[in-house]
């Protein structure tokens, strides 16, 4: 650490590139990494999502057994958040933010690698409880007593409590070296209420994951202790109390849901300026909103337990609710960006008007089930599924696709097709809203959620058929990006450093951008610097003189 | 600090741009960050301590026949024992700032010394206590939180061995000490959830 090291490979032999990425602590790699590998737990997760969809759109058991199904759903919701729409938005983090930040890397590249590397062996460990006699089968919120030893008593859970510990860490690692990159790495003149807005996003859902995550990693380690060394923590039986387990897994569970949404907001907010050729409406405003979702974020847990009867309900509620007006303000500030700025409909640009209108319809159903009456006959059916999917992919998986259209010419110099983009972002927005929507009358119906099969005469078999239809036509959705990247690897258009006039540092550099990220840093006078930067002689042509002439850099 | 740049500061840059040294030195806010992290790690597992004993009948005691818990004969020695240790270890921090090189191997040396025989104190205890992780909720709160804490304090051990092993090749002068630093405040903070775990089990009850 305190040695002087000055490209210290120069002229020797180079190492394979197997080799190469295997042991990268470079910032982009890295983060290509997390991208990729999300990508291929996302696959493997909608896999099962197929399953889910192709054993419920029609009355009885067709393709899967009770045993098997519970296995599915809880792989499908674990994967999809802890090992997909998580560490994909920190892959894209971990690409970004220090080439927003003027920065030649992350505070620190090893930890950083470590963060990656325990992502494959957490997911890796969770799904090999299929080779030992089963997965765990308790959904991803693993409540006690039904994930507590006297009645899961395979390995499956315990290699799930392992995996997610892992994880957990790897998000607490990744969340210093986010924070301390932040504070530490700036480039001169790049001051707090300068940085990107995704950069403010990072920040917080960093503090999020720094304080959130250590909780549940308690919590795992008690139904750890609970399931292998007779502990008693949830074991009514001995002294212990299930509504603990609840207690502390939505302690973190609810930060999660920012975790998740925090940095896809983000995204959209880098997006939305660069595409509407206007700066983002009320900068402070937007930043403001994001500490405050992250501060009320940790006083809303409860509002997952209103049905157990043993917490305050007016204050949960409330506290719910008030979390709709920073987000509001979000809303405002999106829309007043857009309102008569000079629109393209780009693909990444699509994917963010997507993420609007979708998250709008999460959030209002969040809204309904913050009220404890509404709740009481909404809980654990299919709304929830309905809301929660609005919230993580209709909100942050477009977020996801529009940061994978918008960066993927920084990361590679070239841009992924255009007509196929506009396919998948229809493709997919199509049959999201055919998959998800018909979950909230199935819910209002009485579905409960986390069931095999339903009675024919239930009047759910429409919805369900709908439903299904929709969940293959995503599938389908996916294809045309897949084709998309290979093509545009094999044969993609060279657009050059800044193909989309972006605002912010990270197009400043060349795309990709060279090991050390920068050759010079533009100045940085507003939280557009590249902006300002094309836009210095209109400036010195509107104020009569070259006025900024004496503060340029150096060339 | 301006040794460690890399091949950043090419033609015409703007000079050192990165790894400027103004405030507090990047490793020791990783720490605090991680610190901040055990926080609430530790805040987890105690409210799940507060939370099984309010929701409890009857006396909160290790079950019978073991006896109750009390801070003698080991409890309060190794108590005095982990605090001298943090007094010992903020020594070998002062002696690095002064460039004393020699009494901070010793101060460290000291430290982990005390480090280790309230590792085997507690060890001793556990195996007096007559009650186990597995006997009811008294005893699954109580192993899982001093055990926890005492791992805490095994890492540190690990980390001041890791720091007196740089200390014998010299790599900590005045200017350059980070690490001791970082290791020093990871220590006195596992002391401080000593104090607030002693304070629980053992006043509090």
């Amino acid at each position: 650490m305190a040695t002087t090291t000055l490209a210290p490979r120069a002229g020797t032999a180079r190492r394979s590139w197997v080799l190469d990425w295997l042991t990268t602590v470079d910032h982009k790699k890295i983060g290509i990494l997390y991208i990729l590998n999300s990508f291929l737990f996302f696959f493997a997760a909608g896999i099962l999502a197929l399953l889910i969809r192709s054993e419920l759109m029609v009355p009885g058991m067709q393709f899967l057994d009770e045993a098997t199904y519970n296995q599915a759903f809880t792989m499908h919701g674990t994967i999809m958040i802890f090992l997909f729409v998580v560490p994909i938005l920190a892959g894209f983090a971990n690409y970004i933010v220090p080439l927003m930040l003027g920065a030649p890397d992350m505070a620190f590249p090893r930890i950083n690698a470590l963060s990656f590397w325990l992502l494959p062996l957490g997911g890796g460990l969770i799904l090999s409880g299929y080779l030992f006699g089963g997965a765990a089968a308790e959904g991803w919120t693993g409540y006690a007593p039904l994930s507590g030893p006297n009645y899961s008593s395979g390995p499956g859970t315990d290699l799930w409590l392992i995996g997610l510990i892992l994880v957990g860490t790897a998000s607490i690692l990744g969340s210093v070296n986010f924070i301390a990159t932040i504070f530490k790495m700036r480039a001169p003149g790049m001051t707090l209420f300068r940085m990107p807005i995704f950069v403010w996003t990072v920040l917080v859902t960093a503090t999020l994951i720094l304080l959130a995550t250590p909780v549940l990693t308690a919590g795992l380690i008690a139904l750890f202790i609970d399931r292998n060394y007779g502990g008693s923590f949830f074991e009514p039986a001995t002294g212990g109390n299930p509504i603990l387990w609840q207690h502390i897994f939505w302690f973190f569970g609810h930060p999660e849901v920012y975790i998740v949404i925090l940095p896809a907001m983000g995204v959209v907010s880098e997006v939305l300026p660069v595409f509407s050729r206007k700066p983002l409406f009320g900068y402070h405003a937007f930043v403001f909103a994001t500490i405050g979702i992250g501060l009320l974020s940790f006083s809303v847990w409860a509002h997952h337990m209103f049905a157990t009867g043993v917490v305050f309900l007016p204050f949960f509620s409330f506290m719910t609710a008030l979390i709709a007006v920073p987000t509001g303000v979000k809303m405002f500030n999106w829309l007043a960006t857009l309102f008569r700025g000079s629109i393209s409909l780009t693909t990444p640009m699509l994917f963010a008007l997507g993420f609007i209108s979708m998250f709008l319809i999460g959030g209002i159903s969040g809204v309904m089930l913050a009220e404890p009456p509404v709740d009481f006959h909404l809980t654990d059916t299919y709304f929830v599924v309905a809301h929660l999917h609005y919230v993580f992919f209709g909100g942050s998986v477009f977020g996801v696709f529009a940061a994978s259209y918008y960066w993927f010419p920084k990361m590679f110099g070239r841009r992924l097709n255009e007509g196929l983009g506009k396919v998948h972002f229809w493709l997919m927005f199509i049959g999201f809203n055919l998959a998800f929507f018909p979950m909230h009358m199935l819910g209002i119906q009485g579905m409960p959620r986390r069931i095999a099969d339903y009675s024919p005469d239930a009047g759910w078999t429409l919805m369900n058929v709908i439903s299904t239809v929709g969940a293959f036509t995503i599938a389908v959705s996916i294809l045309p990006f897949l084709v998309n990247v290979v093509a545009t690897f094999i044969n993609g258009e060279e657009v050059g450093d800044d193909p989309w006039e972006g605002n912010t540092l990270e197009w400043a550099t060349t795309s990709p951008p060279p090991a050390y990220n920068f050759d010079r840093i533009p100045p940085i006078r507003s939280e557009r610097p590249v902006f300002d930067l094309r836009h210095k002689h209109d400036r010195e042509h509107l104020a009569g003189a070259p006025a900024l002439s004496t503060v340029e850099a150096p060339e | 600090m301006s040794a460690e740049a890399p091949a950043v500061a090419t033609q015409g840059a703007e000079p050192s741009v990165h790894h400027r040294s103004a405030g507090m030195p990047t490793p020791l806010l990783g720490m605090l960050l991680f610190i901040a992290s055990e926080v609430m790690f530790f805040g987890g597992l105690f409210a799940a301590y507060f939370n099984s004993r309010a929701m409890h009948q009857g006396a909160w005691q290790p079950p019978p026949p073991a006896a109750p818990l009390d801070i003698l004969p080991i409890t309060l020695p190794i108590t005095i024992i982990l605090v001298t240790s943090s007094v010992t270890m903020q020594l070998a921090v002062w002696a690095i700032r002064r460039g004393e090189q020699q009494k901070m191997r010793f101060w460290l040396a000291v430290t982990l010394a005390l480090g280790v025989v309230f590792l085997a104190g507690q060890l001793y205890d556990y195996s007096e206590l007559g009650f186990g992780i597995s006997d009811g909720i008294f005893g699954t709160t109580f192993y899982t939180l001093t055990g926890f804490h005492g791992a805490h304090v095994f890492g540190g051990a690990v980390g001041i061995t890791i720091l007196l092993a740089r200390g014998m090749q010299g790599q900590f002068s005045q200017r350059n000490h980070v690490a001791v630093e970082a290791i020093s405040m990871y220590w006195h903070f596992v002391d401080v959830v000593w104090i607030a775990l002693f304070t629980t089990l053992y006043i509090l009850r």
